[in-house]
């Protein structure tokens, strides 16, 4: 029982780590797709095993627990999304200038451009036709 | 009859969390939940229809468990990098979007893997039009779609094309 509490311990530990490393991570990162990155990601490791730490510390607790991740699971990846989605399409370009190599690119941006550019000359054909 | 049978699944998910939610368990806690989800259940509600493509085989219920498994794991690695990453003085990223193509069609195999890359560190999924997911990467280290797929796609994808078919 004591032994459980203190490898529950640790481990709650390692997760508080996991946690810190994303607040430092909010702050060193350029932008706010890679800050979403870390701040919404390395929580996903770091909640889990401050659940485990706690689970094991604390044994009739852990349904609760399973529940509390199932929710984190379900609801963590949704919002990421929609934020990410959001922000692409009030205009914010993922490039930014220090760290863009050659691999680097946004398919999407280039993809919305040639939907555009396609319906822009299909109405340039309309046009014509009715002329 | 095929209405009861969805009615009667959503009972015992519901009830399960319930019990899950009030153990230790009393009988009191039984009977009030036993209640309150019995009246849920029991409302003219139509139901999303993307519940119905869950399939309960045997074969895909196993698959869905190794999923979870292999999920977990990536979700430990790429926290592991993403943290490596964050420490580093420079800080060696290469954020870009890539376009990546699944092979599912089902509707809620698709939701299932959206989500899967967006909880993994490092891959948020921004946009999806059909088959196509759009993702924003940390690091991009693909030059095509192709070779994209294969890096973020295909450890997830073998088992979900078992689960959902």
């Amino acid at each position: 029982m004591e032994i459980l509490a203190i490898i529950g311990s640790f481990v709650s530990l390692i997760g508080a780590f996991f946690l810190l490393l994303a607040a430092i991570g909010i702050i060193r990162m350029p932008d706010t797709y890679n800050r979403m990155q870390t701040g919404t990601k390395a929580t996903t490791l770091g909640s889990m095993l401050f659940f485990v730490g706690i689970g094991l510390a604390h044994p009739s607790w852990w349904t609760k627990l399973l529940i509390l991740t199932v929710f984190i699971f379900l609801t963590n990846p949704l919002s990421s999304h929609v934020l990410a989605r959001a922000l692409h399409f009030i205009g914010k370009s993922p490039l930014v200038e220090p760290y863009s190599g050659p691999s680097v690119r946004d398919d999407l941006a280039f993809d919305e451009a040639q939907a555009v550019l396609a319906a822009e000359g299909s109405r340039q054909m309309e046009k014509g036709e009715a002329e | 009859m095929k209405g009861f049978l969805v009615r009667l699944k959503a009972l015992l998910v519901l009830y399960a969390v319930w019990l899950a939610l009030m153990a230790p368990l009393s009988t009191q806690d039984l009977a009030a939940g036993l209640g309150i989800v019995l009246v849920l259940v029991l409302l003219p509600l139509p139901g999303l229809s993307i519940y119905r493509e869950i399939s309960l085989a045997p074969k895909r219920i196993l698959f869905f468990i190794l999923y979870i498994g292999v999920l977990l794991i990536e979700i430990c690695k790429s926290n592991i990098d993403v943290a490596l990453r964050v420490v580093q003085p420079v800080i060696p990223i290469q954020p870009g979007i890539v376009k990546v193509s699944t092979r599912l069609t089902s509707r809620l195999g698709r939701w299932v893997l959206a989500n899967s890359i967006t909880l993994t560190p490092g891959t948020i999924t921004v946009e999806t039009k059909g088959g196509d997911l759009y993702i924003h990467w940390i690091s991009v280290t693909a030059d095509d779609v192709d070779s994209a797929t294969k890096k973020i796609v295909n450890q997830f994808e073998k088992y979900l094309e078992v689960i959902f078919g």
